[in-house]
């Protein structure tokens, strides 16, 4: 089967189709974000390159490669040079397991619309996203400055907190699901969304995703106005182009993740029959979720440091437990009384859990915001 | 299996190379690049074991967690460069009588008593991954329940250990 050399072929040309549709889908996310936070800021936008400045992406990617490539004189230059292309792997990679829709039909043959389904893919996920952290901190490491140095040290610290309450509160989908495959949990959410049933998991999982991908209000280790730009604060043309690259097509991915652990991924009407529907609504419903994402940016202000930890630490990891604890009773009640009103304990007991923690957010800022010593 | 083997040999090579680069690199973040592409392959072993969770654990504990600990630390600390070699005068020939030592016992278990090791490899049917994590979490959460929570208090006391230990105590702070 393996020698099979059209079954070669088919992968060649999906992973191309993965990897074009990243590159494409950053370029024109950043023309979506500057539209998107232009109309909240009562702003127009990029509107002169092309019709609508649809072509402003492609002019800013000819602006990046004719840049000059410039690289410290006492950076560490090997490092220096591999740690863009570290920050953008890992999202490209975990571009492989996103399953994209069911089986078509096509050329008489029936062609998966996914690249790879491995059975352990959500510890693919999170092996992946674990590996991330190294592009960043290689990148402030190597540039031998101490603002890319402060970046990169904010990031990891940030990374490495955040990234426990993202393993943890993975771990409710897959109790769901009773799988860790990934088309067999958006196959498990066909009578019900995950998001339904473990509401807070999902937001969880979403609040630890934007930390993990640095965006706002997360993005301390960029913070322009303090490190000026942070880790990336020494590269120019491609090399910083690669790092904008990365950012952009993590926050793909993470939609694309978020979509498929909890908003029933390709799922739709209509799409048991026509299968072909499946890509449609998932791009419907990760251009949803990045609208939130670029929302946030527009709306809230970044987290101060000793706080965002506080809050991934003393909030987030205590809940995403709770939630892994109240699935796993909900499910077991459900096996043992046959019960179909037991599943329904999940979520109502993950909004009790959710409130106590709005209530301690509330407590802990009310007594500090104001004090002085 | 021609396929596994020059995988494997292809791997083996990257694995004792990065080895060395870790322990003859002079800077130390160079000597934590190579553990972690030594992790890496690692991780590469497993699955062509037919051990996929393990493979992924390996990466997300190991490559994702400790690693990035350790970089951590040596950046904080400005640890990047090794002082000159300081050694003691014996520590070099004992070094390298024991390594030697080591060497040939393993070369005697290997090619001498390779007969009675016995086929390693696993057998066909446990590469079912589904299976083998559902066969893991059998054998840790009912089997061997005992041992595994053992384990985790221990783990548990350790890092509060490491806690305390860092701790300041009050009103001993000073300037």
């Amino acid at each position: 089967m393996i020698t099979d050399w059209t079954l070669w072929l088919e992968w060649f040309i999906k992973a191309l189709v993965i990897i074009f549709a990243l590159l494409i889908g950053f370029a024109y996310l950043t023309y979506y974000e500057r539209r998107a936070l232009a109309r909240m800021q009562t702003r127009i936008g990029p509107n002169r390159a092309g019709p609508y400045g649809l072509l402003q992406p492609i002019a800013d990617a000819i602006k990046l490669i004719f840049k000059e490539e410039l690289s410290p004189a006492k950076a560490y230059k090997f490092v220096f040079f591999l740690s863009p292309i570290l920050t953008l792997l890992p999202s490209i990679v975990i571009g492989a397991v996103i399953p994209w829709g069911a089986t078509v039909h096509w050329f008489g043959r029936d062609i998966n619309l996914y690249l790879a389904d491995i059975n352990v893919a959500v510890l693919f996920f999170a092996a992946i996203a674990s590996v991330s952290v190294y592009g960043i901190v290689l990148a402030g490491w190597s540039s031998n400055s101490k603002y890319a140095m402060l970046g990169a040290m904010r990031s990891t610290a940030q990374m490495i907190s955040y990234e426990v309450a993202l393993g943890i509160s993975l771990t409710p989908v897959i109790l769901l699901a009773n799988s860790m495959s990934m088309r067999e949990i958006v196959e498990a959410q066909r009578s019900m969304w995950f998001v339904v049933y473990q509401p807070l998991g999902a937001l969880i999982f979403w609040i630890a995703t934007l930390a993990e991908v640095n965006r706002a209000p997360f993005d301390m280790p960029e913070a322009e106005q303090e490190l000026t730009a942070g880790y990336h604060a020494e590269y120019s043309g491609m090399k910083f182009a690669l790092f904008f690259m990365a950012e952009y097509q993590k926050m793909i991915i993470v939609s694309a993740i978020l979509a498929v652990f909890f908003f029933g991924g390709y799922l739709g009407p209509g799409e048991a029959q026509y299968p072909i529907l499946g890509p449609v609504y998932m791009f419907a419903k990760i251009m949803i979720l990045l609208f939130v994402m670029i929302w946030v940016r527009a709306t809230w202000p970044r987290i101060r440091y000793d706080r965002l930890m506080s809050f991934g630490w003393k909030i987030l990891l205590p809940a995403s437990l709770a939630t892994v604890f109240l699935t796993a009773v909900g499910i077991l009640m459900f096996d043992v009384a046959k019960n179909a009103l037991w599943m329904w304990f999940i979520p109502v007991s993950s909004m009790l859990v959710f409130a106590i923690c709005v209530i301690g957010v509330y407590q802990a800022l009310r007594r500090l915001t104001y004090e002085r010593v | 299996m021609t396929l596994d083997l020059a995988l494997f040999l292809v791997l083996a090579c990257i694995a004792v190379a990065s080895a060395l680069g870790m322990l003859l690199s002079r800077n130390t973040v160079y000597a934590a690049l190579y553990l972690v592409l030594n992790f890496i392959t690692v991780a590469i072993f497993y699955l062509l074991l037919g051990a996929p969770f393990i493979a992924m654990a390996q990466i997300t504990v190991y490559t994702g967690a400790i690693m990035v600990l350790f970089l951590f630390v040596i950046m904080l600390l400005g640890a990047e460069n090794l002082p000159a070699p300081n050694a003691l005068p014996w520590q070099k020939p004992l070094a390298i009588a024991l390594a030697a030592a080591l060497f040939a016992e393993a070369a005697y278990l290997l090619i001498v008593k390779a007969r009675s090791l016995g086929n390693v490899l696993p057998p066909a049917e446990a590469i079912n991954a589904t299976e083998n994590l559902r066969q893991l979490g059998v054998a840790l959460f009912q089997n061997y329940l005992l041992p595994f929570e053992i384990v985790s208090i221990l783990l548990l006391v350790a890092m509060i250990g490491a806690i305390t230990l860092t701790k300041k105590e009050k009103g001993a702070r000073s300037g």
